[in-house]
């Protein structure tokens, strides 16, 4: 009798240690699937780059700086490995490029190039693409750091090197401007 | 957060599908009984529920293709117009659908769009070229997010499902009513020949028939168009916390909304299904139990009035604002552990610089290449539209005389790069059909010089000038067609 209470304890002990085991696969499966998806759209804006310097450079012949800004931040962003240093450098490239794009605003012959407007929309989808996938990134790096850390999982996670994965985070200069409306409509009301 | 509000779709799709069904059993059993007492009752009901399940049937499996028939909608690759796929591709993305939908463009002049499909796997969203030609970028990711939102949040499914329960309901109470008005005699005798029960008994069997024949439909239509109101509203919260832009959804609804331009592919049937009620009147404001879209002036302001901000919480406390209303549009579950989402500033290099002649020159192209034209640019910088009836190896340019060969295989993919097509300082359409001249085409020559020039019409007559005229217009001793001389 005794002998079969413990033999059901085992059976439930490690179906239950399975199930912990293939839920963190799971979701580690997720988040390296969500980040495949934002690597994808890293990769198509750092080939678009070239194509866009070149098109704009006939036009802008006294812009140096703002090339060698973006070509040198694109290296730079092409050179980052880890998720940490790719948000680090992706947020820079990001900057030149806002940069960039301010400059082109005085060339409007640039801007009537059929070329570039192409290469300017292919570059603007891009970036939501990044923005949007970020989302899906993040939330399941939350997921998946939540589940590593609590407790009974994090005991099955620690014998197995499960690693906490890093969030993704581009700074948006839209995102951290001061809401000026809200101030407007309290000094009025 | 998405999965909730999934799930009470789901919860209340049951609940109108329940009501719905009810309604349709009654009516069924009530037509049966009239005609006979005995077994007509539950022959009518298994009548009833036979026609209903014909037409999931039928709508589950080939639904979408009808409507996208009866729309006029043609499917269209990347190439047709980039920027629509890539919004669309944003937007899946940012809905985390499980499958890109197929995009439609309807050759319509008149601003609209629509989704369709039961499953978010096999989804399709349609634009008109309308829509494409008057909304820049931020305006077209707001409607595409509002109608990806629909797909995302299965509003597609529960409307096709109600609708279909909606239109048997319409059916039988419709064919009970002829056939009381046409043989009345008949199923009288055939009553008495049967025998059965208490005359009284069957006389309030009519008129409670009659009564149901009446009111079902009315009543069904009702239901079904309180829940189509209050997912437009919700879609439109959706678009706005996928784009984190309402402005560019709010003044997307204007430019559709002022349009004047009627949608000729549009009727009764598809209309609650458009972003904006197609055949409603301009001057209808007010939101009414009859609409299938709340007033769009409202959607505006709600839209407006979420303060810089494009969380759900937001929209629901604007909607609340504007309506003075404080149901909740958004179920409670979507309002929980909501983060504030600060709205993004425009995107750049949005401003509409082409000018007008220009984008109404895209849109003529793009709607050219939807209608399977292909286009050909010939050395001399003139963008050839080639009619996809055209069945030559070769052919002239209009402008300069050059034989163009014409790459069969290759040319019927090429589509159209609207706009892309570098230099075009002239335009030429090879129409096939002569009616095309009455129908508002124009066909243009511009001069090289002063001296004898030979070009030739669009039907391929070769036409001089000569160095003494001064006109604007040549007509074509063949065709009939002018064209302008510039």
């Amino acid at each position: 009798m005794f002998g079969w209470i413990l033999l059901a304890l085992v059976v439930v002990g490690v179906g239950y240690f399975i199930g912990i085991y293939n839920a963190l696969v799971r979701l580690r499966n997720r988040v390296k699937n969500a980040w495949s998806q934002i690597d994808v759209q890293l990769k198509r804006r750092h080939d678009l780059i070239p194509n866009l310097v070149e098109t704009a450079k006939g036009y802008m012949k006294h812009e140096r700086e703002t090339f060698e800004e973006v070509t040198k931040a694109r290296s730079r962003a092409m050179d980052a490995n880890t998720v940490g240093e790719k948000s680090q450098a992706e947020t820079g490239l990001s900057g030149a490029l806002g940069r960039f794009m301010l400059v082109v605003e005085n060339y409007p012959d640039l801007k009537a190039n059929q070329n570039f407007l192409a290469l300017q929309e292919e570059l603007t989808s891009t970036e939501n693409k990044i923005a949007f996938s970020r989302q899906s990134y993040n939330d399941a790096v939350l997921f998946f750091n939540n589940k590593i850390q609590m407790f009974p999982s994090n005991i099955i996670a620690n014998t197995f090197n499960f690693n906490a994965e890093e969030f993704f985070e581009i700074e948006d200069a839209a995102e951290k401007e001061v809401p000026k409306v809200s101030f407007a409509d309290k000094q009025g009301g | 957060m998405m999965w909730e509000l999934i799930r009470q779709n789901r919860r209340k799709s049951l609940i109108l599908f329940a009501g719905m069904a009810l309604l349709l059993s009654v009516l069924g059993y009530a037509v049966g009984a009239v005609f006979n007492p005995e077994q007509g009752g539950i022959i009518g009901l298994i009548l009833a529920i036979g026609l209903w399940i014909t037409l999931t049937l039928i709508s589950v499996s080939s639904g979408d293709d009808i409507i996208l028939k009866i729309s006029q909608a043609r499917e269209v690759t990347p190439d047709v117009h980039p920027r629509l796929f890539n919004v669309v591709e944003e937007m899946k993305i940012a809905a985390g659908l499980p499958a890109m939908p197929k995009v439609y463009i309807v050759d319509d002049p008149s601003p609209n769009a629509f989704a369709i499909g039961i499953k978010p796997e096999k989804s399709a969203v349609a634009v008109t070229a309308g829509l494409l030609e008057q909304l820049n970028r931020d305006e077209l990711q707001g409607v595409v997010a509002h109608e990806v939102s629909h797909i995302a949040n299965r509003d597609s499914q529960l409307m096709t499902v109600a609708g279909i329960m909606l239109g048997s309901i319409v059916l039988i109470s419709h064919f009970f009513l002829r056939s009381m008005w046409f043989m009345p005699s008949s199923s009288r005798r055939y009553r008495k020949d049967s025998g059965g029960g208490d005359p009284r008994l069957q006389l309030i069997m009519v008129v409670v028939a009659i009564a149901l024949a009446i009111l079902a439909p009315i009543f069904a239509r009702l239901l079904y168009l309180a829940v189509s109101r209050k997912r437009e509203y919700l879609a439109d919260a959706t678009a706005a916390q996928f784009t984190r832009y309402p402005e560019g959804l709010a003044s997307a609804l204007e430019k559709i909304s002022s349009s004047a331009l009627p949608l000729e592919s549009a009727n009764k049937v598809t209309a609650p299904m458009y972003i904006v009620n197609p055949l409603l009147k301009k001057d209808m404001k007010l939101s009414s139990l009859g609409s299938t879209h709340p007033p769009t002036e409202q959607r505006i302001k709600i839209l407006r009035g979420m303060a810089g901000r494009a969380d759900y919480l937001s929209y629901q406390r604007a909607f609340s604002k504007v309506t003075k209303k404080h149901s909740a549009v958004i179920p409670a579950s979507g309002l929980r552990n909501t983060k504030r989402v600060q709205a993004r500033t425009a995107s750049p290099g949005d401003v509409e610089s082409k000018s007008n002649k220009k984008t109404a020159r895209d849109v003529m192209d793009l709607m050219r290449a939807v209608n399977g034209y292909a286009f050909l640019v010939c050395a001399c910088g003139l963008k050839i539209k080639l009619p996809p009836e055209l069945a030559k190896p070769a052919i002239d340019c209009p402008k300069c005389g050059r034989e163009n060969k014409i790459p069969g295989a290759e040319l019927a993919t090429v589509g159209a790069v609207v706009g892309a097509v570098a230099g075009t300082d002239g335009e030429a359409i090879l129409d096939a059909d002569p009616d095309a001249s009455q129908s508002g085409e124009r066909y243009e020559y511009h001069r090289k010089g002063t001296g004898w020039e030979t070009f030739a019409c669009a039907c391929g007559n070769r036409l001089q000038l000569s160095p003494a005229f001064k006109g604007t217009v040549v007509g074509c001793r063949l065709c009939g067609r002018n064209t302008t001389i510039k």
